[in-house]
């Protein structure tokens, strides 16, 4: 059976090697300041008590206050699985360091993320769109896509609510 | 001497039927060897996550049978997996034991025609595919029998499944046992002992262990590469700690391997559902959920529209790919507030380039079918 480490472990374990990396620990996750975030992950994937060799789920979420990265980790050498997340508060401009250089099975996923959300992985050999063309207006993924001004994608504007209707939902808020 | 010539780009795709769907591959030769190849992805592109978001859990489950095609029940699996973490449900018994049989059943029809393709891509045109039909159906009319559907099948509810099997389904799936351990053999001796298919296969696309396992490569390629990863049995869910199996491993990590192990699991996947249809015990098949009801046939009606509290999950599975995981994270709200898919198929192409340079074209497109990619799931 999976151990899954809890974030306020992971944060307690983060926080004896790192002083100062930890920006927040909830049950589910340990949130680690960006700047430190490289050496964390690199210190999660080479110590042989934490040896979290594969990297599982890399994945981004617009929190509308912040954007964020989440981590899922996995070591298959003691069955562990862990949750880091890092945060990018800049919403014009969120920039997160890129784990390629840690796990080269990110580098897809940042694509991704990238692609939906804009978060850019500072460092990553080979940052593109994927899934959308090069040119496409915005990120869907973000709460607040459907309100760009004036609306940049042609007839976007009109949905999901019928011309002049105002639109509701979260991503308006 | 050696003699370069001038660098010249292929174009594989993306109508082209060794991308098993729309995908390009844009390879770029210096003579016939590959120097360099890059993915062009996204013409099946649904935008399933944003779609999600403005829906509500159990009309999200449809939409989790059109990510892997091939293999949905799976899909429906995890993703229901996702929501029980979140809200914290208990799954009856009899419905985890239909799940691991449901889950074995699609693993078995999802392989055989990842095989029959990977014949096809090595050139024995359709008819080793329509030998690994023959029992995809089969399967795919079991499927018929429990949820009227063949490939779409929205089987899976949150906190259990749609509705029980009828009487006659069990009779059914164990003469398919019966039967199918005479084709497994035939399909050893077509493709495995055949000379054309080991001199394709072997030692082509080769992955270490640590290149595979720092390229989050999982499912039979993680285990073609000799590790003894499976999310069955490192994190039972469902009913999978309650029976025995093996885990099959490969050990030289190339093309030929991954199929090895394709085929054993699906000898396991068999001995998997003839102990759960022993030991599968009676009683309900849905945990009944706030305002569900359950109608007299036994199927139950999840209720449209409910609330988890605010709060993220990710569960993960093995599906026939890979680790197949959902994440979803919610606000308190009747719909997702995020939902992202773990896709095995689009994570296990991330090494697609280290495999291919130094490799031909003709071994390119047997690399590619090794992948075992749904370009439903790679897009989402």
């Amino acid at each position: 059976m999976t151990t899954h480490v809890t974030g306020i472990e992971i944060a307690h374990l983060i926080d004896g090697q790192f002083p100062d990396a930890v920006q927040d620990a909830q049950p589910e996750f340990a949130a680690v300041k960006p700047e430190s975030l490289v050496q964390v992950l690199t210190w999660l994937r080479d110590d042989s008590d934490q040896a979290y060799e594969f990297l599982s789920s890399l994945t981004g979420v617009d929190r509308i206050q912040w954007f964020e990265v989440a981590y899922h980790l996995e070591s298959i050498k003691h069955n562990r699985a862990a949750t880091i997340k890092v945060r990018a508060g800049d919403r014009e401009n969120p920039v997160v360091p890129s784990a390629v250089p840690v796990w080269p099975g990110a580098q897809l996923q940042e694509r991704e993320a990238y692609d939906l959300l804009g978060i850019v992985f500072e460092g990553n050999p080979d940052l593109r769109r994927i899934f959308l063309w090069d040119g496409f207006a915005g990120f869907p993924l973000r709460k607040d896509y459907l309100n760009l001004p004036g609306g940049q994608m042609p007839g976007l504007e009109r949905f999901p609510g019928e011309p002049g209707v105002e639109l509701s939902g979260r991503g308006t808020e | 001497m050696t003699i370069k010539s001038e660098p010249f780009v292929v174009n594989v795709g993306p109508q082209h039927p060794s991308t098993h769907g729309v995908f390009r591959l844009r390879l770029t030769l210096d003579g016939e060897k590959i120097i360099d190849a890059d993915m062009v992805m996204g013409y099946l592109h649904r935008s399933m996550e944003k779609l999600a978001e403005e829906r509500t859990y159990t009309q999200n489950i449809p939409f989790t049978d059109r990510t892997d095609y091939v293999a949905s029940m799976t899909g429906n699996l995890a993703y229901v997996m996702a929501v029980e973490k979140l809200m914290g449900i208990e799954v009856p018994e009899r419905a985890q034991f239909l799940r691991t049989i449901m889950a074995e059943l699609q693993r078995i029809a999802s392989h055989s025609m990842a095989l029959g393709i990977f014949a096809n891509d090595c050139g024995a045109w359709q008819t080793p595919v329509m030998h690994m039909f023959r029992d995809r159906e089969k399967i795919l009319d079991l499927f018929e029998m429990a949820c009227g559907a063949r490939l779409t099948l929205n089987y899976m509810r949150i906190g259990g499944v749609s509705r029980d099997i009828p009487d006659e389904w069990i009779p059914q799936a164990q003469k398919l046992m019966e039967d199918l351990p005479k084709r497994f053999a035939e399909y050893e001796d077509l493709l495995l002992h055949n000379e054309i298919i080991v001199a394709r296969a072997r030692g082509v696309g080769v992955l270490t262990p640590e290149q595979a396992m720092a390229h989050s490569v999982s499912g039979p390629m993680l285990r073609g590469s000799g590790v003894a990863w499976d999310v069955r049995k490192a994190d039972p869910y469902a009913a999978y700690d309650k029976i025995d199996f093996d885990i099959a491993v490969g050990t030289n990590g190339d093309v030929y391997d991954r199929f090895v192990v394709r085929l054993a699991e699906m000898r396991q996947s068999l001995h998997i559902i003839e102990q759960a249809l022993e030991v599968m015990p009676g009683g309900p098949v849905h945990e009944r959920l706030g305002t569900a009801t359950v109608q007299p046939g036994g199927q139950s009606i999840a209720p449209l529209a409910f609330r988890p509290p605010v709060g993220e999950a990710y569960a993960r599975i093995e599906s026939p790919r890979g680790e197949l995981g959902y994440y979803i994270v919610s606000d308190g709200g009747p719909s997702p507030f995020r939902f992202h898919i773990r896709a095995p198929s689009f994570i296990n192409l991330t090494p697609l380039k280290l495999m291919a340079i130094g490799a031909t074209v003709a071994d390119a497109i047997v690399i590619l079918g090794s992948v075992d990619f749904v370009v439903g799931e790679v897009d989402r």
